[in-house]
């Protein structure tokens, strides 16, 4: 009351201001620690990051193999899952009992025990017709795992759908399953798309994990390099190399979430 | 086509929501050709009568005959009665992710396997005939609230149905814009469409329907033209419906 408002470029100039203060703060803080120096040497030797930045690239792209084999599969298996565990009627109640006995254990189990428990296990079977190779059981253990997470989502979404949507494409003489594949299935997967997104940067960030079983893959890779130079650089190359892939994947699928929104909302350009 | 014939009948049906009786023994005929408004507070059960002749709803007690056919029993399918009776709903319904075009073909395309270009021919033409041609390729979010209902009226027309149900179909929308889908409304009737229509809006009952059903408390009170249960209704409930009606200047 009584104050002059202030103009637009008031805010911009605080905003710089607060930034430049807060970070300079922090670096100053984490520069003057007493261990900075011995940190930044074993972290941040940019010789050795660009040496071994090849051959850790070279391991990260089995990392990138698994997750996109797992990927793949898993976005069909989790629907199949969510849909099953939607199925109406007394009939179905075994098949949503099993969805959901299967649901329960495979999120509650820590990836890394399932991992071990396949990874290890199965080839040392040593049965006919079984592989043992162990990228194979760790991509079969992150399904497993991703499966019952990514179902959730879908279901979230499939509930999400309101019935009305299902009735009048029943009242079109479509049958319950023509229904949920044309009319339900297409709107609940646009909503679930961000946490969709959510669950395949977890699972790429988990691919990490089959490192247990020995993979040379990209921590592992590192690890190697580490040992050998005692240099952590090359953890930050494996960091470097994750980041690398999740952020233009979550930029992308925003721009496809928006583009979808525009064609369908007043307001836009029509496509 | 003998236009005397039995196009549905709804004898003694009974429907429940948990303790709640909706239905409480609904009897009603409509022949070829005939629109029958039902009229009534809301609550008296227009609507759920509506779904269960489309089957959307199972019934408990009774018999849904459609042109001889029993529908309301469980051997029966219900996609292929579905395909022979068009419903629209109050909150039109339609399927956002889909273009005016696609809503209007899915229909045709998947429950009675017409081909694209067949479907798409019979969508164009009823766009056509009620001046949406344009609105073709538009999604539904971006049509006004009675483009958005006459797309919906296409949308069960594209079905070619032996009969229409009409749940409310203007109370969603503005009062300017209610006009336009009555029209759409009255010419079908003016083409012989038969149609059993739950509607608030009294003047079309009174213009269009052949015969007004009033219901109250899950029964039809009173039936009869629109003349007998405007002007001169016998049941004192009717009498306060319309009164009411009159008093809210609907009518």
């Amino acid at each position: 009351m009584g104050t002059t408002r202030p103009g637009p470029g008031r805010g911009v100039l605080v905003a710089v201001v607060s930034t430049l203060v807060f970070f300079g703060v922090l670096a100053l803080l984490v520069t003057r620690s007493p261990g900075w120096d011995r940190f930044k040497a074993y972290f941040f030797d940019w010789q050795l990051y660009r040496e071994s930045f090849p051959e850790i690239a070279e391991a990260f792209l089995i990392n990138v193999k698994i997750f996109l084999i797992a990927e793949a599969i898993i976005l069909v298996t989790a629907l199949g899952l969510a849909v099953l565990r939607s199925l109406p009627g007394p009939v179905f109640l075994p098949v949503r009992a099993l969805a959901i006995v299967y649901t329960d254990l495979f999120r509650g189990v820590p990836t890394i025990l399932v991992i071990l428990m396949l990874g290890v296990g199965m080839p040392a079977l040593d049965l006919e017709g079984v592989p043992n190779s162990q990228v194979f059981w760790a991509i079969v253990s992150l399904v497993l795992v991703y499966t019952a997470y990514v179902s959730e989502v879908y279901r979230a979404g499939i509930e999400s759908v309101h019935p009305s949507q299902d009735a009048a494409a029943r009242s079109l003489g479509l049958s319950s399953f023509q229904s949920l594949r044309f009319v339900v299935i297409p709107q609940a997967v646009r909503r679930v798309i961000p946490p969709l997104l959510n669950d395949f940067i977890g699972l790429q960030k988990d691919t990490a994990l089959v490192s247990v079983l020995g993979v040379v893959e990209v921590l592992n890779q590192a690890s190697i390099v580490e040992a050998a130079t005692f240099n952590g650089t090359p953890y930050l190359v494996a960091a470097t190399l994750f980041v690398l892939i999740t952020i233009p994947l979550a930029r992308f699928t925003d721009l496809l979430v928006a583009r979808d929104r525009r064609r369908r909302q007043a307001g836009g350009v029509a496509a | 086509m003998n236009p005397g014939a039995e196009a549905l009948r709804v004898e003694d049906l009974h429907k429940s929501f948990g303790k709640l009786e909706v239905l409480r023994g609904i009897d009603l005929a409509l022949s070829e050709h005939e629109v029958v408004c039902l009229i009534g507070a809301s609550g008296s059960g227009k609507s759920t009568l509506l779904r269960c002749v489309n089957l959307l709803e199972p019934i408990d007690a009774g018999r849904i005959v459609l042109h001889g056919e029993e529908i309301g029993a469980t051997s029966v399918d219900v996609n292929r009665v579905r395909r022979g009776i068009g419903i629209v709903f109050q909150s039109f319904n339609l399927f956002p992710h889909m273009s005016v075009l696609h809503n209007i073909t899915l229909g045709p395309r998947k429950a009675l396997g017409l081909s694209k270009a067949e479907a798409e021919t019979r969508a164009d033409e009823l766009l056509a005939r009620f001046g949406l041609s344009d609105k073709r390729e538009e999604f539904p979010d971006r049509l006004s609230g009675g483009q958005q209902q006459r797309v919906a009226i296409v949308r069960a027309l594209a079905m070619q149905p032996q009969l229409l149900l009409l749940d409310e179909v203007t109370s969603a929308l503005d009062p300017e814009l209610v006009a336009e889908v009555l029209e759409v409304m009255r010419e079908l009737a003016a083409e012989g469409m038969t149609m059993l229509v739950a509607t608030h809006e009294m003047s079309f009952a009174r213009d269009v329907a052949h015969r007004v059903c009033f219901l109250d408390g899950g029964v039809i009170l009173e039936q009869g033209t629109p003349a007998q249960i405007f002007e001169s209704p016998r049941e004192p409930r009717t009498q306060q419906f319309l009164q009411r009606i009159v008093e809210a200047g609907r009518l």
